[in-house]
């Protein structure tokens, strides 16, 4: 299998990798560019845990090939917070103790940060169902579906 | 330790909701877990499983896969010794089939290569030849005499006769006479029930990374909830002093008890060994799934006797549990906590545990606990709805309180069951109106909760803060609640506080993160180092101040002279004390160890509304309210966050997760994608009460939280259905085909 | 394996036909993908077909729309036009998978995948869209329901690959409804499903209705004399009854761990039932 030489985007910077035709963005960003923020829980686009954006589309890196990524431009977690500071998202889902043991919440806050761009005022039912392909086992979703809630309100306060 | 006496009843960091430390590293994907690590020269390793539930392995041919390019070891079971203890080797044998693999997944192989495609290739490369033998994977099938027998020579002693030598233990508990107690009835209902086996579901697969020189040291970095126990285990197996074992507790991605044991541990170290090279070893979720260890599935039997205005005259239970493929005691708490809830004068219970074809179970979260008392609580509902009588009133008249024997044995002590039964009868929820479909279920639950070996070290830095060094991992936020209680008795503030989980090499022995324990023994021996710190910190002062060291009393941060006869000194904060100390008597600390006891038992009661859509036989829950005595709570939003996530869990368990076995013997369902746990949009806001009735074995009166939650969700979302399509419903999970079925049974 | 990112339509047409071993056509991925990481498929060509001229294009076309086989759930659920004229469609599509599934899963692929319980198919039978097929031996159209031939297998030959799906035109007081069982709310595969698609008249009797069955049965179904049962009726309560057990009398499903086959075939008499009074409103009925 001969590797493929990749040019793309990665938070905003020009990135380059090679990969195995065979080989899934999650373990590109993984493996190869050390983005380990991104967690393979499922492998099979079930959990949500490698949830990642893809020129502007919610998607799970481990069901995208390393080489599509060729001229795409791509967002992960480590992208999310500029600097030291930290996206509402992430603010509120300490305050608001919308994560355990945290393996599901880069993936989660990907995703929610992908659907309060979509619909800045959702309805917690909204939230609930975009975000069911996330799944969390720690925290029931509670307090993951109030610090959306809390970081959406502040964000179109902002 | 017990309670605190005097003073410390009003606290000012213990109850608040500070940040947690490791906050950031979460929510911007920096914190490493098990599979984040990097070693240089590392390789892949991948474990070869059986496809079969029950065969001997005639012969593994490894040569064509050894002699693949970029593959560096290839290891068996040859590769290990055999060790003489039934414990280790049974763990071993659990890691590495020898002999006979005894369930679908069981691990007969495993390489180490350079890359995971070598790797896989490498795998297809090993012949195994098996000799298929027959299965059995049901509980109640396992427990019959002309049952396969799936490990020979491990039955029960006195084993009775009609018991299939798969049976292991047997256990009883209670008290009083059963006879005379049902003679006492007004009312008597017998039933049996069953729940499948479900999965922890953590979204972690289990992953490490071992190293191991020439000089015979390793290092093993790995999720686990225990890594003190990992060492123990892996050293044993491996042959190696436990000094020589560092193992370093990576961030674990979730555990609820399936992480206390070692599945790959051992074998990436023994490929490490063999290749001279790191060796990272994660599991797939199909591997999780098949071969890791999911919970028991069981059979019980339940017979309750009840007057006419709801005083249970007599309780009994036969429990049957399947633990896999090798002996398991899980059925010992099951049979234990069955009735704890309840003060009865005659109760009596008893538990087997079967081996099956089947993964060996591994503990989920108040192992064996929700399955007994989801069939005792059911029972006890349906009681209620024959007997017309209110289901919260007859728990409250029958409910265990301090001084109780309880039905497992001991006294209780204080007990929070009754303020929390009074809580949800006082809640709204209780009161509020159901429509058409509708039912309401409630459930009581209970777990012993657990102390045990622990070991903390508080270190004075110079500048005043504080480090604290535990050895317990993090799991649901117990930096944040150390941190806590340590900021609490020195009288800092808790970003003064810094708590990190130790290697094993650089604390004492400290036990698994299991139990509900970590919050009470670790918070207690943190207390207690910090108050030696404290004495230490005292007479540092009274050396400056050339007193007598018990004239100095702590408060708030500072060292004070206990009153005008010991001299008129200003308060000496802890900064400066810290600051002084090179020329005081060197830098300052505190630890503490201890085998904790005194964990304090911990009750909770759920209530919740559902619907049941008569057509499909789906059930939609609506409301959920979880009442729970923390006896302190440290960091509420925590113990909050507890009570949520283990009743969603039961919620899963309850309704739709189960291990779905074949004619084969064969896992069905080994993906996320038809191992069915609860989604966001699956349910409600969960909401939760908090009671606080202290725990007289802790200075600040906690108690664990963690397991209790995930045991009434079982039996609450049972009774809500039972109620809402008017017929008991009597096995878990109650999927919708299975409802359905009993509704059309209904006609 | 051999990762290519076609150019044009000859180019993928080319190496499908050319390629000896095991080819699979890329669109969205979300089955690709899975069965290469599970080991299922092994193949030795990856044909990535996004990057074809129009082929993630949705066009209005004789009243209806052609959707490009790469067109994503997400992009077909935020186009107005499709969303109206053929609501059940869409949402069967968008029934398919999570958020994240939805990125990037096509409806071409849904079908290719030959899923009995394929999420957008019931909903594409019910709406008698019709498929465009390039081959070696050109462009060709074909029904939805003749593309699906037993689980896992469909009719193209080799070279073949879907390049768009056409749903026609509606007249006035006509729409579609898809509605699927699963165990929970989301994340499942179907355990039974039903697409329908009716037409009205002013005064709301049924003029014309078509019925079909997801994961009853080895390939989606068409069954008529369910969409008989309403033809000619206000979908009143009796006729909603004959719908009901005419779906169920046609199911032949499995035993399986996602459902018994008395499961099946009970609800989905259940589910037409209910899809069919969805349609309804939405065409005007009351």
């Amino acid at each position: 299998m001969k590797n493929i030489h990749v040019s793309t985007t990665v938070n905003g910077d020009p990135t380059e990798f090679i990969c195995a035709p065979d080989e899934s963005l999650l373990d590109v960003l993984r493996d190869r560019l050390r983005l380990t923020g991104s967690k393979e829980g499922c492998g099979s686009g079930d959990c949500g845990a490698c949830s990642v954006m893809v020129d502007g589309r919610l998607v799970c890196s481990c069901l995208v090939l390393g080489a599509e990524a060729e001229g795409a431009k791509i967002e992960t977690i480590e992208g999310m917070a500029k600097g030291d500071d930290l996206h509402p998202l992430q603010q509120h889902f300490i305050d608001g103790a919308a994560l355990q043991c945290g393996i599901c919440t880069p993936g989660i806050l990907v995703a929610a940060k992908a659907l309060l761009e979509k619909n800045p005022n959702p309805t917690d039912t909204e939230v609930r169902y975009w975000l069911a392909g996330n799944l969390c086992r720690c925290t029931g979703y509670d307090k993951i579906i109030k610090a959306v809630q809390a970081a959406a309100a502040e964000m179109r306060g902002a | 330790m017990a309670l605190d006496e005097n003073g410390k009843r009003t606290f000012n960091i213990i109850g608040t909701r500070p940040p947690r430390p490791d906050g950031i590293d979460k929510v911007t994907g920096r914190a490493m877990y098990g599979a984040d690590a990097t070693a240089p020269g590392m390789l892949t390793g991948h474990i070869l499983r059986s496809p079969h539930a029950h065969a001997k392995i005639k012969s593994i041919d490894t040569s064509a896969a050894e002699a693949l390019s970029g593959v560096k070891a290839v290891i068996t079971s040859a590769d290990f010794g055999v060790p003489e203890d039934d414990y280790t080797r049974d763990v071993q044998d659990n890691c590495m089939a020898r002999e006979k693999v005894l369930y679908d997944g069981h691990a007969v192989a495993a390489v180490a290569a350079i890359n995971a495609g070598v790797a896989k290739q490498a795998l297809k490369l090993i012949k195994v030849e098996y000799e298929i033998l027959p299965h059995v994977t049901d509980v109640d099938a396992a427990m019959k005499p002309d049952a396969p027998i799936v490990l020979a020579g491990y039955a029960m002693d006195g084993l009775p006769k009609g018991m299939s030598e798969n049976v292991t233990h047997h256990f009883e508990f209670g008290h009083g006479d059963m006879d005379a107690g049902f003679a006492k009835a007004d009312k008597i209902v017998e039933r049996s029930f069953t729940t499948a086996a479900t999965h922890q579901g953590y979204i972690e697969p289990h992953a490490c990374l071992a190293t191991m020189g020439g000089d015979g040291k390793g290092e093993l970095w790995v999720c686990t909830q225990g890594h003190y126990h990992v060492r123990g285990v892996c050293a044993d197996i491996l042959g190696m002093d436990a000094s020589q074992l560092r193992v370093t507790a990576s961030e674990i991605g979730g555990g609820f008890g399936g992480k206390t044991t070692v599945f790959i541990e051992p074998v990436a170290l023994a490929l490490a060994r063999k290749s001279g090279r790191p060796v990272k070893l994660v599991m797939n979720r199909e591997e999780v799934f098949r071969a890791s260890g999911p919970t028991v599935s069981s059979s019980t039997d339940v017979k309750i006797g009840m007057t006419k205005d709801g005083r249970i005259t007599a309780a009994h239970a036969t429990l049957r549990y399947q633990g896999g493929a090798f002996p398991s005691g899980t059925v010992q708490f099951g049979a234990q906590s069955a009735f704890a809830a309840y003060d009865l004068d005659a109760v009596q219970t008893i538990g087997w545990n079967v081996m099956t074809n089947r993964p060996k179970e591994a503990a989920y979260r108040a192992p064996g606990a929700p399955m007994a008392i989801y069939a005792v609580e059911s029972v006890v509902d349906e009681l209620c709805q024959e007997l017309g009588l209110d289901p919260l009133d007859v728990r409250l008249k029958n409910a265990a309180r301090k001084g109780t024997k309880s039905a497992y044995g001991p006294t209780f002590d204080d007990i929070g069951l009754e303020a929390t039964l009074e809580a949800a009868k006082a809640h709204p929820h209780y009161a509020a109106p159901l429509g058409p479909n509708q039912g309401r279920g409630l459930s009581c639950g209970f777990w012993f909760n657990f102390g045990g070996n622990t070991c903390v070290t508080m270190n004075l830095n110079f500048d005043g803060t504080v480090g604290i060094t535990e050895g317990n991992p993090d799991i649901g936020g117990s930096r944040a609640s150390i941190s806590m209680m340590a900021a609490e008795e020195l009288g800092i503030s808790y970003d003064k506080v810094r708590t990190i989980v130790a290697d094993t090499n650089s604390l004492g022995h400290n036990d698994i993160t299991d139990g509900s324990r970590v919050t009470f023994a670790v918070g207690l021996a943190t207390i207690k180092a910090a108050r030696e710190a404290i004495k230490v910190m005292c007479a540092r002062a009274a050396k400056i101040w050339d007193i007598d060291a018990d004239a100095v009393y702590w408060e708030d941060g500072f060292a004070k002279p206990s009153g005008p006869n010991a001299g008129a000194f200003e308060p000496m904060s802890i900064e400066e004390i810290a600051a002084s100390s090179p020329n005081t008597g060197g830098p300052i600390a505190g630890h503490h160890e201890v085998n904790a006891d005194g964990a304090g038992v911990s009750f909770g009661v759920h209530l919740v509304d559902l619907e049941v859509d008569p057509e499909t036989g789906a059930t939609t829950v609506l409301r959920y309210t979880v009442f729970q005595d923390a006896g302190k709570a440290v960091h509420p939003d925590y113990v909050e966050g507890q009570m949520q996530g283990g009743a969603v869990q039961g919620i899963g368990w309850a309704l739709n997760e189960e291990y779905i076995y074949g004619q084969d013997g064969r896992l069905q369902n080994p993906g996320l994608l038809d191992y069915r746990i609860p989604v966001a949009s699956d349910l409600p806001d969960i909401d939760t009460v908090i009671l606080e009735i202290p725990n007289p074995g802790h200075p600040y009166g906690v108690r664990g939280v963690g397991e209790t939650p995930i045991v009434p969700p079982l039996a609450a979302i049972s009774n809500a259905v039972s109620r809402s399509i008017g017929l008991r419903m009597s096995a878990l999970p109650m999927s919708p085909p299975k409802i359905l079925k009993a509704l059309k049974s209904k006609g | 394996m051999r990762y290519v990112k076609a150019e044009n339509v000859a180019e993928v047409v080319q190496l499908l036909q050319d390629e000896v071993g095991v080819a699979r056509v890329l669109a969205g991925g979300t089955d690709v993908l899975v069965q290469l990481k599970m080991g299922m498929v092994e193949p030795d060509l990856i044909v990535d077909i996004k990057h074809l001229e129009g082929i993630k294009d949705i066009v209005s076309e004789d009243g209806g729309y052609r959707i490009g086989a790469a067109v994503s759930g997400a992009e077909l659920g935020e186009h107005a036009g499709v969303v109206a004229l053929w609501p059940g469609v869409v949402e069967g599509v968008e029934l398919i998978g999570s958020t994240q599934v939805q990125g990037r899963a096509t409806m071409a692929g849904n079908l290719c995948n030959g899923s009995p319980a394929a999420d957008s198919v019931p909903g594409l039978v019910a709406a008698d869209a019709v498929v465009r097929i390039a081959g070696p031996d050109g462009v060709r159209d074909c029904a939805v329901l003749d593309i699906p031939v037993s689980p896992g297998k469909i009719s193209l030959t080799k070279g073949e690959f879907i390049t768009s799906i056409f749903l026609p035109k509606r007249p006035e007081r006509a729409s579609d409804a898809y509605l699927r069982f699963i165990p929970r709310t989301e994340m499942d595969i179907a355990v039974a499903a039903a697409g329908v698609s009716l037409e009205l008249d002013a005064d709301g009797t049924c003029t014309a209705a078509r019925v079909s069955l997801g994961a009853v049965a080895p390939t989606v179904l068409l069954v008529e004399e369910a969409a008989n049962a309403i033809i000619g009726t206000k979908l009143d309560e009796a006729s909603l009854e004959i719908l009901a057990a005419a779906c169920s009398a046609v199911c032949n499903p499995i035993d399986d761990k996602r459902g018994t086959i008395e499961f099946r075939t009970e609800i989905a008499g259940v589910l037409a039932k209910r899809a069919a009074l969805i349609a309804y409103k939405r065409a005007g009925g009351q």
